[in-house]
C-alpha cells in the first residue's frame, strides 16, 4: 500500500464469522472502509458522469466553432459562465467543456477496453500455460519472454503507421501488448491452485482439462485478475495519451486527453492556460482515481499482498 | 554464470530476428507501394524504383538481404523521407543525443528515487515519510509528456531561466528540463519500490539480530539492509531503461533536442519505413542487451539465485 491511510477493519466485519458472509462481501466491506479508495471511486464516478452528460448539457457541440470568439481567443475565449464556454474555447473557437468531456470519454474507454482485452487474453493464456505445464508451458512462457523484450511502443507506432491511425487499432494494440504481465501473474497463481485437492478431485472424476481450467482455475484467480486489471487501466490511459500526444493516436476532430494536452501545451505561450489546465486536471484526476481504487481493491481482495 | 549468459544470448538473438522479420512482414503487408505518393507514377518507373530498392524480389529474399546488410555492414538501407541520407547516418546523428540525456535521466531517477525511498522507510510514519510518499504518488501521474509542458511553462515562460528547447551540443541549460521531464515518473516509482522493499527487509530476523548485536545505524542500513532491499529495484531497471528510450520520443518532439525520437515520429508520419524499422530494431537490440546486463547484476547481488 502506498498511502498512509490504513485499511480499518470494523471488528464486526472481520472475515467470514458470525453471519457467514461470502468472500466477495468481505472484500466489499474492506473496500468500503478504505476512505481514500471510496473517495477516489466517487471522483471517478463523477468524472464518468461528466464525460457522458457534459456534452448533452452544453449548447455547444464538439465541432462547432464559435465565430464570436475566434478573432481574439485570449480575451473572448476564456472560461466563463456567461458565454456558455465553461472551460473556455480552444484556438479554433471550439468549446473546451464538451471537448474535454469527449477526451475524457475516449481516454476512459481506451483504458477500460484495453484492460479488458489484456485481462481476457492474459488470463486464458496464463491459465492454460500454468495448468497444462511441461513443454507447452515452457514454450508459451518463452514466447512471453520474447515479446516482453520488444520495445512495444515502437512496434505499436509501426502498426499504427502501416494500418492507418484508428481508435480501434489503438484499443486492440494497447490491450494486446499489455497482457504479458497478466499472463505471468495468472500462470503463477494457477501453478499453486493446481496443487489443491479440489482440482485433484475434478481430475479423478474425469472432468476435461478445458472444463477444469474454466470452472475451477479461473474463478479462483479472479480476485487477483480483477485487482491487476484495475491497476492496468491507468497504464492504458497513459499509453494512449502518450501516442495521442505525439499526434499518432486519436485524430482530429476527435480528441483524447493526450491530444488535448498536446494542443493546449502548444498554445501555452499565448497565455491561454485554460486550454492545457482543464484537460490536465481531468487526466490527473482519472489517473490518481484509478491508482487509489486499484490499491484499495488489492487490499480488499488480496489482503496477503501489498502492505508495504 | 557464463553458461547462463550464453543461454540468454541464445534466446535474445532469435527474439531480435523475430522482431526484424515481424516488422518487415508488417510493412510488406501494408497496402500500396512506399513510392506511391499523391501523384501516381507510370508503372514502368514504379517497377524501376522497386527494383532499385530490391522490392521486386521474393519476400524471403528481401528479409534475408536486409538482415544480412545489418549484420555485415550495419546497413539499415536508405531513408525514404531524408533523401540524401541513409538510416545508419541518421541513427549515428540522433542516437548520441538520446543516450546523453537518457543516461543522465536514468542515473538521476535511480539515485534520487533510492535515496527518497530509503529515508522514507527508515523514518516510517514521520512527516518526511508522508512527504516522500505524497511526492511519489503525485509524480506518478506526471509522465514525461505532462512534465515537459509544465516545466516549460514555469521555467521558460514565467521565470525565463531556461531555454524552451534546442540542444546546442548538450550544454547544461539545454539539458536540465529534458532530464527532469524524463526522470520524474520513474524516480517516483523507484522511490515507492525502494520504500516498500526496505520496510520489508527492516522487519526481517537478520536485521533484528544485527540490531541486537548493537551495530551502528549507518552500518546497519548500508551494509546489511540496503543490498537485499535493492533487488526489486534492480528488476525495475529494465522497464526504466525502456521508459527512457520510449520517453525520448516525447522529449525530442517537445524540446527539439534532435535525438532519435524526433526522427522516429517524423518517419512514422511520413511513412518512412526503413527509418522506423531501423530505430525499432536498434531499440529492441538495446532493450535485450540491457535486460541481460540487469539479470547478471541481479544474480551477482543475490547469491541465492542459481542459474
Amino acid at each position: 500500500m502506498v498511502f498512509p491511510i490504513g485499511v480499518r477493519i470494523d471488528p464486526e466485519a472481520r472475515p467470514g464469522r458470525r453471519d457467514g458472509r461470502s468472500l466477495w462481501q468481505d472484500s466489499r466491506a474492506r473496500f468500503m472502509h478504505n476512505r481514500a479508495a471510496v473517495a477516489s471511486a466517487s471522483v471517478l464516478l463523477l468524472v464518468c458522469l461528466y464525460s457522458i452528460v457534459g456534452p448533452v448539457s452544453s449548447e455547444w457541440s464538439t465541432e462547432a466553432i464559435d465565430w464570436q470568439v475566434i478573432g481574439d481567443v485570449k480575451q473572448h475565449g476564456r472560461p466563463s459562465l456567461g458565454s456558455g464556454h465553461f472551460f473556455g474555447t480552444d484556438e479554433l473557437g471550439r468549446d473546451l467543456f464538451v471537448r474535454t468531456a469527449m477526451g475524457t470519454r475516449v481516454s476512459l474507454m481506451v483504458g477500460i477496453f484495453g484492460a479488458l482485452v489484456a485481462m481476457v487474453v492474459g488470463t486464458l493464456y496464463g491459465a492454460v500455460s500454468g495448468y497444462v505445464g511441461g513443454v507447452v508451458d515452457s514454450i508459451m512462457m518463452r514466447i512471453v519472454d520474447m515479446l516482453m523484450a520488444i520495445p512495444f511502443m515502437f512496434v505499436l507506432i509501426l502498426l499504427l503507421m502501416v494500418f492507418g491511425r484508428s481508435v480501434t487499432l489503438l484499443f486492440i494494440g494497447i490491450g494486446l501488448v499489455s497482457w504479458l504481465d497478466m499472463a505471468r501473474i495468472v500462470r503463477g497463481q494457477t501453478l499453486s491452485i493446481k496443487q489443491m485437492e479440489f482440482v485433484e478431485h475434478a481430475v479423478a472424476t474425469g472432468v476435461s482439462t478445458a472444463m477444469i481450467v474454466w470452472r475451477h482455475i479461473i474463478p479462483n484467480i479472479l480476485g487477483v485478475v480483477v485487482v491487476y486489471a484495475t491497476l492496468l487501466v491507468p497504464n492504458m490511459i497513459l499509453y494512449e495519451s502518450f501516442i495521442s500526444f505525439l499526434g499518432l493516436g486519436v485524430q482530429e476532430p476527435n480528441a483524447s486527453l493526450g491530444s488535448l494536452i498536446n494542443s493546449g501545451a502548444s498554445r501555452m505561450q499565448y497565455g491561454t492556460l485554460w486550454q492545457i489546465g482543464f484537460p490536465l486536471f481531468f487526466f490527473v484526476a482519472v489517473l490518481l482515481g484509478f491508482f487509489f481504487v486499484g490499491d484499495g481493491m488489492r487490499d480488499a481482495l488480496d489482503p496477503r499482498e501489498g502492505n508495504g | 554464470m557464463v553458461a547462463y549468459i550464453l543461454r540468454r544470448l541464445l534466446v535474445g538473438i532469435p527474439t531480435l530476428l523475430a522482431l526484424v522479420v515481424f516488422s518487415y512482414l508488417i510493412i510488406v503487408a501494408a497496402p500500396g507501394s512506399p513510392f506511391l505518393g499523391e501523384r501516381s507514377l507510370p508503372p514502368e518507373v514504379l517497377a524501376n524504383m522497386e527494383a532499385r530498392y530490391g522490392l521486386d524480389q521474393p519476400i524471403l529474399r528481401q528479409v534475408m538481404n536486409y538482415v544480412w546488410g545489418i549484420i555485415t555492414e550495419f546497413d539499415f538501407g536508405p531513408s525514404f523521407s531524408y533523401k540524401d541520407r541513409t538510416v545508419t547516418e541518421i541513427i549515428a546523428q540522433g542516437f548520441p543525443i538520446t543516450l546523453t540525456y537518457g543516461f543522465l535521466a536514468f542515473l538521476i531517477s535511480v539515485a534520487v528515487g533510492v535515496t527518497l525511498g530509503v529515508i522514507a522507510a527508515v523514518r516510517q510514519n514521520s512527516w518526511y515519510d508522508y512527504l516522500a510518499v505524497g511526492i511519489s504518488i503525485g509524480a506518478q501521474v506526471l509522465p514525461n509528456f505532462v512534465m515537459a509542458p509544465i516545466l516549460v511553462l514555469v521555467f521558460t515562460l514565467w521565470l525565463g531561466w531556461l531555454p524552451g528547447g534546442g540542444w546546442q551540443g548538450g550544454q547544461l541549460p539545454y539539458l536540465i528540463m529534458p532530464v527532469i521531464a524524463l526522470s520524474t515518473s520513474f524516480m517516483a516509482s523507484i522511490a515507492r519500490i525502494t520504500r516498500s522493499s526496505m520496510l520489508e527487509v527492516l522487519g526481517t530476523d537478520f536485521i533484528l539480530t544485527a540490531r541486537a548485536k548493537g551495530i551502528g545505524f549507518r552500518r546497519l542500513i548500508f551494509r546489511h539492509a540496503l543490498k537485499p532491499a535493492m533487488l526489486p529495484v534492480v528488476s525495475y531497471l529494465g522497464p526504466t531503461f525502456v521508459g527512457m528510450i520510449t520517453g525520448s520520443v516525447v522529449i525530442d518532439m517537445y524540446f527539439s533536442t534532435g535525438g532519435i525520437g524526433q526522427f522516429f515520429v517524423n518517419a512514422a508520419i511520413n511513412r518512412d519505413y526503413p527509418l522506423v524499422m531501423g530505430i525499432t530494431i536498434l531499440t529492441g537490440f538495446l532493450t535485450i542487451a540491457f535486460n541481460l546486463v540487469v539479470d547478471v547484476i541481479y544474480a551477482w547481488i543475490d547469491p541465492r539465485i542459481r542459474y
